[in-house]
């Protein structure tokens, strides 16, 4: 199957990582963890831009950026330079935003997604360091706020920006590629991406070879998606009924679903970036090495070693690596049980329970897991009650020894089995007729009046076989 | 003792050892309450009780410190914790800093007493303090004429005995044009020597902070303290100079390299005559002189106010009214941001402003900011060729004498060209001290001895050496013992 792209999509996406991971900011040593503080409590004359002061290189912040674009498969440039991207605005406390022009700290990479038809490549362009502005809180919406405030803390955190070639066909590529990022810098461990702001997007979208739109404000992967699809018909109505596609930066406003026009190429900043006079180069080429040493091991890594060394499927593989979190469970999970046995236990069962309800992996200890897929190897509950308990836990807490006793779900022995199987045959005569005169679906009754009796704690399999032998007498 | 007086750092030491530093300061503060010149924006209130802090020892480690209750004058582009630093803006009035510069700290470190924050050229923009908000400075030599700038107020007020030893800072010649106009001694050390944080930037890959003194001796005293490496400038450059060991009078076998395009047309006839004789008399005391040729001289002018000016319109982008100083209101943020530029900064710094937005520019950044910085490379291998002969250069700081107040003003090209022989230095990052060298028509002439990179030993013991053999450094102004 080939995909053959029929609109001519074209997207591309740049994507802002906090490095929240790091202790300190950017260049300076306020700390990071501001998240839960009082505004302008994480802030110094440096990040508030105080006349003066100067900014010192975060080395951790840089090491973070280098494992970024190593993982991402970019070169690593030799030394580091920053400009200065000039432009007045209430939260960028110097008038300008330190960041990287022509001498990124990482080029030339690719990511492998899932795309339409297929593994698809996209290419990364570079990615960048920089620092973040403060932010902009109101009083309620910013139409009826009374006025603006500024919130320093954020500001000079670090942040990576990583671009894209516009690679992606579809806003399910988009969406995927997202995903794929998203796994692969919980897997590098320099952004807490669950906490707001972690990451944040822009997404450049063209049709047939026409001007591409820039769309900024999008905050989620789900909300690109819906951008995308917004942008991409807009752009398909607009050429339909005869209009031409301009080159503009486009506002999505995810409570509408729509995009809405900030300004045209000719409205376009002139940002008159320069070399930062206060920041001295940084060789970072003698380092790199040592950064290689320290990456973990990769998505696409992880899942090749799993199907080898666990011999699982390669769709069990993607499933259990396609969360960093999700593959250290398995691997917790697999050491203490068969592994063979517990691949689908992780990666059909509680995966799906746990999509289901939207919980993540720590709501399912693995000491639940093992004991539970423990139940089941020793005969003990049938899969049915293990489906039953882990989705007891899921629900409503408890410990699977005790959801196991009040529910009385210990399966039953052979003799109580066996006494329902001979009560049954003894009641159900005409099924036992119509059975040996050739119906086959009389078993079947048959077999459920045994569940029934034995309130289902009886193995179906094993019902089964009973009534079978004793039919055959 | 309240009449203003030359006092080198060792003098006003055996003062306080004599009487307390308590005394000493107050008698500095009583000079600066009469002076006529206009050294000083803002008094440090805290400086009596500062000195009190000394002489009771309570700042332990301070009294035993080489300035162990020495005050001192602090260009007002340097933060000082808790005294207001304006940079001579209005657009910065009021604000006080919550911190000190690192050169702040190293001083209160070796037990200094701030006496107040002086007078310069609007954000350090100007060759005559003239472009201040708070009013020109004086020159203490004639009334009539400027101090030099933009450190006017620093070099002004160690000249009228209203402070020993003062700080500039030195982007353009910012320290040795002052301390030329008003016959002291000023520094502007290799870029990287003194750590900047602290330093309210104008265009930060030229500018150093720099000492100004009545002698060679406390220009040492005073690196030794300020001076080295410091982790928050990034710019800022591991490397001990050991200025106290530089103080030796021999300069035997000492080449110099003396450039002729420093001695270009329009000069002052004599300065040129006493700058020779001081290179005369270096040649009497042992040293020998060279012609040295620099070709790219005359393209520093335009490189340095390009990339000054470039660097400017960036580095001031954040006086918006938002954060600290002067406001405007206005209807939104970008129009109350806007009306406090306009009414916050003067004519000079916006003029520099807008000339850096332009070089910068697209289509105009090739033309302008990159062929400065080409340009600014060549006038470096000047440099570097021509002290790969001789030790050190030597030319007149200033082309001409201070001049008359009002005179240049009106015309900033004519002012900008007597920047002709500062400049290149700070292109080329070289340090270089300006020292006194003569009296034309009751005016100091200011002698220029520029060195090596990190080669400040060599042009502070040619500076000492002079300053022991000569009695330039000896000559006061009118009513200053």
């Amino acid at each position: 199957m080939v995909y053959h792209n029929p609109d001519g999509v074209m997207i591309g996406l740049e994507i802002h990582v906090q490095l929240n991971k790091l202790n300190t900011k950017m260049f300076c040593g306020c700390s990071t963890k501001y998240h839960d503080d009082e505004p302008n409590t994480h802030v110094c004359p440096v990040c508030l831009g105080l006349p003066g002061s100067l900014p010192v290189i975060n080395e951790r912040a840089v090491e973070s950026a280098m494992k970024i674009g190593l993982a991402l498969n970019c070169d690593i440039v030799p030394q580091t330079q920053f400009h200065r991207k000039n432009y007045f605005y209430p939260d960028l406390p110097k008038g300008f935003q330190t960041t990287q022009y022509d001498f990124p700290i990482a080029s030339e990479g690719k990511v492998v997604i899932e795309g339409e038809d297929g593994e698809h490549v996209i290419g990364i362009t570079r990615a960048h360091m920089e620092e973040d502005p403060g932010r902009l809180v109101h009083i309620g919406s910013i139409d009826k706020s009374k006025g603006t405030m500024i919130d320093y803390n954020r500001s000079g955190m670090a942040l990576i920006e990583i671009v894209s070639e516009p690679d992606m066909r579809s806003p399910k590529e988009a969406r995927r590629f997202l995903d794929k990022l998203r796994n692969i810098i919980d897997y590098l461990d320099v952004c807490d991406t669950t906490l707001e702001g972690a990451m944040r997007f822009d997404a450049n979208v063209s049709i047939g070879g026409g001007s591409r739109a820039e769309v900024k404000n999008i905050s989620s992967h789900k909300g690109a998606e819906r951008a995308l699809l917004f942008e991409i018909v807009r752009q398909k109505n607009l050429l339909r009924r005869g209009g031409t596609v301009v080159q503009e930066t486009r506002h999505f406003d995810e409570a509408r679903g729509v995009t809405i026009s900030l300004r045209t190429k000719e409205q376009e900043h002139d940002y008159r970036y320069f070399p930062e006079p206060d920041l001295v180069p940084m060789r970072v080429a003698d380092r790199t090495a040592k950064v290689v040493e320290t990456l973990p091991e990769l998505p696409d890594a992880k899942r090749e070693r799993f199907t080898k060394e666990y011999g699982m499927a390669d769709m069990h593989a993607k499933a259990l690596t396609s969360e960093i979190r999700i593959a250290d469970y398995y691997e917790e999970v697999a050491a203490k049980v068969d592994a063979k046995i517990c691949t689908p236990w992780v990666a059909d069962v509680l995966k799906g329970e746990l999509n289901y309800r939207d919980l993540t992996i720590e709501s399912y200890t693995v000491d639940d897991m093992v004991e539970i897929i423990g139940m089941v190897t020793q005969d003990k509950i049938t899969e049915k009650s293990a489906v039953e308990v882990i989705r007891t836990i899921l629900d409503s807490g408890g410990s699977a020894g005790d959801i196991v006793k009040e529910k009385g779900l210990i399966k039953v022995e052979d003799d109580v089995v066996s006494t329902a199987v001979a009560e049954v045959i003894r009641e159900n005569e005409a099924a036992v007729v119509d059975y040996r005169g050739g119906k086959e679906q009389s078993l079947n009754f048959l077999v459920g009046q045994v569940m029934k009796k034995t309130r289902g704690r009886a193995d179906a399999r094993e019902a089964r076989e009973m009534v079978l032998e004793s039919l055959n007498k | 003792m309240s009449k203003a007086k030359w006092m080198g750092i060792s003098k006003v030491r055996e003062n306080i050892a004599a009487s307390s530093s308590e005394e000493v300061t107050a008698s500095y503060l009583d000079t600066i309450s009469k002076s006529k010149i206009n050294g000083y924006v803002t008094i440090n209130e805290g400086a009596i009780a500062r000195a009190q802090d000394i002489d009771n020892g309570k700042e332990g480690k301070g009294h035993d410190g080489v300035l162990a209750g020495v005050p001192i004058a602090i260009k007002d582009n340097i933060s000082t914790k808790g005294i207001q630093t304006t940079c001579s803006s209005k657009i910065l009035q009021g604000y006080v800093p919550p911190y000190n510069a690192h050169v702040i700290e190293r001083l209160l470190d070796a037990g200094a007493v701030i006496l107040g924050k002086t007078n310069m050229d609007e954000f350090a923009m100007g060759t005559s303090t003239e472009s201040s908000h708070y009013g020109t400075t004086l020159n203490p030599w004639d009334h009539e004429r400027v101090p030099g700038g933009s450190s006017g107020g620093s070099a002004a007020v160690v000249a009228a005995g209203e402070a020993p030893i003062s700080l500039g800072s030195d982007t353009g010649g910012s320290v040795r044009c002052p301390a030329a106009f008003c016959g002291v001694v000023g520094l502007k050390p290799t870029y990287g020597g003194i750590s900047r944080y602290g330093l309210i930037s104008y265009a930060n890959s030229l500018e150093q902070i720099g000492p100004i003194a009545t002698n060679v001796s406390d220009i040492a005293t005073i690196m030794d303290v300020i001076g080295g490496h410091d982790l928050r400038d990034s710019t800022s450059i591991r490397q001990e100079i050991a200025y106290q060991d530089s103080l030796v009078d021999d300069v035997s076998g000492l080449k110099i390299g003396v450039p002729d395009e420093y001695f270009a047309e329009g000069i002052d006839e004599g300065v040129e005559k006493s700058v020779w004789a001081a290179i005369q008399k270096f040649e009497d005391m042992g040293a020998t002189w060279e012609k040295v040729s620099m070709p790219h001289t005359k393209y520093a002018l335009p490189a340095y106010y390009v990339t000054a000016m470039s660097e400017a319109s960036s580095n001031l982008a954040r006086f918006d009214g938002t954060r600290y100083g002067h406001v405007e209101q206005g209807e939104n943020w970008h129009v109350m941001a806007s009306r406090t530029r306009a009414k916050g900064f003067g004519e000079e710094v916006k003029r520099r402003i807008l000339l850096g937005t332009y070089a910068l520019s697209a289509g105009y950044h090739d033309k302008y900011y990159l062929k400065a910085l080409k340009v600014r490379t060549l006038v470096k291998q000047d440099f570097d060729k021509a002290l790969s002969n001789v030790d050190v250069l030597m030319a007149p700081t200033m082309p001409a004498p201070a001049f008359k107040i009002g005179e240049k003003i009106e015309d900033p090209l004519a002012l900008y060209l007597t920047d002709v022989n500062t400049v290149p230095i700070n292109l080329a990052g070289v340090p270089s001290i300006s020292m006194p060298c003569g009296l034309v028509d009751g005016l100091p002439v200011g002698l220029q001895i520029i060195g090596k990179h990190f080669d400040e030993s060599t042009i502070m013991r040619a500076a000492y050496s002079f300053e022991q053999n000569t009695d330039h450094l000896t000559k006061r102004p009118a009513g200053v013992e």
